[in-house]
């Protein structure tokens, strides 16, 4: 091929790819209002509607139910599900895509570091988790510190950049939690704990110095004679304690679960119990404390001693106490793209299938405290939500479309995006290259 | 292990709903036996057999599989094969037989990430073919147990990918209570590593893919002066053999065919070396993992390279970034000899599930009956024990796997499962 030719491709590469966002963009404000007609429609929040319809506008749910009471607005562009599934967007209460981090390994206790600025949004672990038909993660940093920092709430969206991703709660405020952990994983040589007793210590005391902080400033009462210095660290440890940022706690073995419930009630901040693999044997003290939890499903046991004891069994056992159970992929333990078979897998050990779709959207939302505007296809709520080929619990049923708040953000008939649903050549890079030659982003 | 189970399972087929045989509809029930003599009757039997002009034969409806002392006497459609009184009956929605895992590491890799518990691989030297799963295997692994009570029957397991040369792998079956009871053949390939994974730890060769290369290839020409001073000394009285040397013996008996190269390699350049090699040495490769091995179908069908895919599920991150669910149905559909492996995971699962991995594969293009052959009679024919497992049919080993719906469904649960006739778990998992 002459260079002229290659030139030319090139160029034309380049145009396409102008054009493709303008598209994008158009379409964004064209389909103000879209009805999707003759699916089962799961709302999660109420009965199984055969031959249902959705109605969305601007990126809310304006209707949902079944076709003979739901009028759809004149001029709404129409798309037939018939044969097709749809349920809510799928939420992961605990994400790794992205890769964000938090504490670095000087110490312990970092809540001063937020996953926001560490996350990279174009990693082909979020095209994975929208072709698994996830709409919402919470983006954790790891395990190995007390208190690794800030989590990040994500809405799946398409951007370029984490705050187009962004939730903002109503003064604008990124929201996330506060990830903690205990047992093994944080006990490391120091200045990081040895023993466990040594681990609830210092937790303790950086709580205690939160509770003097938030003192401070409230004896100061604005004077800015006697308000004490910023600081990062005490201001996510009091929106802890004051109920404003939900602390996500990592633990496994039963007594360490217990000493969650024990801190949490000595300090009152909320909290969702994550991974659990100990919860059939603390179910009732558990339910006694309505501590969420939120479980993951691996393929056998075993891996550290502390997590020896997990079991399948652990949704059904939950289910069967009241305790409100999401589960999780802590992605990349498990894959984004096979959330739904968490679900499947707890249905399979006994839970009901109500509880297992559940579990996959709307006891998610209400972990992350954000119930009121996604979880389950409600009028009102954000537009999210999975087209499938079927039932959610089988193993053939595929992931077609997922939908955030009113956009398409996977599409599997599109090859591009198929390459992320099924891997394959080039579906390991976190983006397309538009440089260096024809096969460039192949 | 299980000869002191004199309590035979019964699934009683009342109620199959969606959650099948769990917890209430399961019957243990003491039956006379007939001594050496059991049937296993399904709704489907999946025989897994070929017919004459190599399709899968279809299953049988309504089928029973008669097993004496431990082998397959009969099978066929309940009308066809008679069951004399008193012999215990088991009963299940489908029957498949005993499930072949491929590549496992399970009973070398225990079920805790600790050292005492891993003895997969070992890092003292690069290439250690003189290792033999044979001495590592913990026959009481819990991890056995596990995959057992999933429907696997038969593993290939042995030394995990990690060093150039790790050791030799052998065949199981998942029962006994020491390893002479639980092997089926030893001594079955020898496993090799390329591309990063197999790098030397602390700057250690190989620490690149051309260093691999050039060690393997120094290392054959060795072995080559070895054989040929072992046969100079049996062909001629007065010439003395060479001392002994194990590892030229276990690689030797890769150079006379007589055990294959099984390479674990994941990203396109490693198995292009791999099959380079293949063609060097003239010996029988098997190509283990592949995640891109789609980009090379011609060639290993070109050199008859077949192919132990790796799991359908795996992290698709580092070599195998590009793995892709479709690789098992594409290899199929080309005429590549394939079956599936759990593999290796270093952190969790500490092993994968076959069923469940095959299940995927299907799902993503495989069709049933290929699917679930990569995991039985296409696993046996890969790994030379077809005369034994991988099928019901008269003759073979009693091995049998029994489920309450379709076996690749998420909600289905495995109710049984039976080695040479013995039922060796009676779980609803």
């Amino acid at each position: 091929m002459s260079s002229e030719a290659r030139l030319k491709i090139r160029t034309g590469m380049r145009s396409t790819f102008f054009t493709m966002l303008l598209l994008s963009t158009t379409v964004i404000n064209a389909a103000d209002v879209t009805a999707f007609t003759g699916a089962r429609v799961m709302p999660v929040s109420g009965p199984v509607i055969e031959a249902g319809v959705l109605v969305v506008r601007d990126g809310k749910i304006e209707a949902v139910g079944a076709s003979k009471d739901v009028v759809i607005p004149p001029g709404a562009e129409q798309i037939d599900a018939s044969g097709k599934t749809i349920i809510p967007g799928l939420i992961c209460t605990h994400s790794h895509i992205g890769m964000g981090g938090g504490g670095d390994s000087s110490g312990p206790i970092q809540p001063e570091c937020w996953t926001l600025d560490s996350v990279n949004v174009r990693a082909a672990s979020l095209e994975r988790a929208r072709a698994g038909g996830l709409t919402l993660v919470n983006q954790m940093p790891g395990s190995g510190h007390l208190i690794s920092g800030r989590t990040t709430y994500l809405k799946l969206r398409r951007g370029g950049t984490v705050d187009e991703l962004l939730i903002k709660d109503s003064t604008g405020w990124p929201m996330g939690g506060l990830k903690m952990a205990n047992g093994t994983n944080s006990q490391r040589s120091s200045p990081f704990p040895g023993t466990r007793a040594k681990s609830a210590a210092l937790v303790r005391e950086s709580y205690v110095k939160a509770q003097e902080y938030r003192d401070k400033i409230a004896r100061a009462e604005d004077d800015p004679e006697k308000m004490p210095e910023r600081n990062l660290r005490m201001e996510a440890l009091v929106e802890a304690i004051e109920g404003k940022r939900i602390v996500h706690h990592h633990t496994h073995r039963h007594d360490d679960i217990l000493t969650v419930l024990r801190l949490r009630d000595e300090f009152g901040f909320q909290v969702v119990l994550h991974h659990v693999s100990d919860a059939w044997k603390v179910v009732d003290e558990i339910a006694a404390a309505k501590a969420p939890c939120s479980i993951i499903v691996i393929d056998s046991p075993g891996g550290k001693l502390e997590a020896r004891d997990i079991r399948l069994e652990n949704g059904v056992v939950l289910e069967k106490a009241g305790v409100n159970v999401a589960f999780h992929t802590d992605d990349f333990i498990t894959d984004s793209r096979l959330f739904l078979r968490s679900a499947a897998l707890g249905v399979r050990a006994g839970m009901s299938r109500e509880g297992a779709l559940r579990a996959l959207t709307l006891s998610g939302a209400e972990m992350l405290g954000l119930e009121k505007r996604t979880g389950s296809l409600v009028p009102g709520k954000d537009a999210d939500f999975v087209i499938l080929s079927g039932d959610p619990m089988s193993v053939y049923t595929q992931v077609l479309e997922t939908w955030v708040e009113g956009i398409r953000v996977f599409d599997r008939s599109d090859p591009e995006q198929r390459l992320y649903a099924v891997g394959g050549r080039g579906a390991g890079d976190d983006q397309a290259y538009h440089c260096c030659g024809e096969r460039g982003g192949q | 292990m299980m000869n002191h189970r004199m309590l035979i399972v019964i699934c009683l087929l009342v109620v199959i709903s969606d959650v099948g045989c769990a917890g209430h509809s399961v019957k243990e029930v003491t039956v006379p036996k007939v001594d050496g003599l059991i049937a296993i009757r399904g709704a489907v039997v999946h025989t897994m057999a070929r017919q004459e002009d190599g399709s899968w034969a279809a299953p049988i409806a309504n089928g029973v599989v008669l097993v004496r002392d431990g082998k397959v006497v009969a099978v066929g459609p309940a009308d066809s094969v008679e069951i004399p009184d008193g012999v215990t009956v088991l009963e299940a929605e489908v029957v498949t037989p005993g499930l072949i895992d491929a590549h496992s590491v399970v009973g070398l890799a225990g079920w805790l990430n600790y050292d005492h518990d891993q003895d997969q691989i070992e890092r003292s030297a690069p290439m250690q073919p003189e290792l033999d799963a044979f001495d590592a295997y913990n026959v009481r692994e819990p991890l056995i147990d596990w995959v057992r009570s999933l429907g696997v029957t038969t593993l290939h397991t042995g030394h995990a990918p990690g060093q150039l040369i790790s050791g030799q792998t052998f065949v199981v079956k998942t029962r006994g209570d020491n390893v002479d009871e639980a092997v089926l053949k030893p001594k079955m390939m020898v496993a090799c590593t390329l591309g990063s994974a197999g790098y030397g730890r602390e700057g250690k060769s190989p620490g690149s893919r051309a260093k691999q290369m050039a060690m393997l290839r120094q290392e054959f020409i060795h072995v080559r002066g070895y054989l040929d001073k072992v046969s100079a000394a049996q062909a001629d009285p007065e010439k003395d053999p060479p001392a002994r040397d194990l590892r030229k013996e276990a690689l030797g008996r890769v150079l006379s065919g007589e055990a294959p190269l099984m390479i674990s390699a994941h990203s396109s350049v490693d198995i292009q070396n791999a099959l380079r090699l293949q063609k060097e040495l003239q010996i029988r490769l098997v190509l283990e993992g592949g995640a891109e091995c789609y980009d090379h179908i011609e060639a290993l069908l070109e050199q008859k390279v077949p192919v132990i895919i790796h799991p359908t599920m795996m992290r698709a991150s580092g070599a195998g970034k590009n793995a892709s669910m479709e690789t098992a149905g594409k290899l199929v559909a080309a005429g590549v000899s394939v079956a599936l492996g759990s593999g290796y995971e270093s952190y969790v699962p500490k092993t994968r599930v076959v069923l469940w991995e095959a299940a995927i594969a299907c799902a993503y293009g495989c069709p049933f009956a290929d699917a679930l052959g990569l995991i039985t009679a296409s696993a046996a024919q890969l790994l030379g024990i077809s005369d034994r497992v991988g099928s019901l049919e008269v003759g073979k080993d009693g091995d049998m796997a029994l489920f309450d719906g379709d076996p690749f469904e998420y909600t289905t649960h495995c109710i049984g499962t039976v080695i040479d006739g013995n039922v060796v778990s009676d779980l609803v998992r």
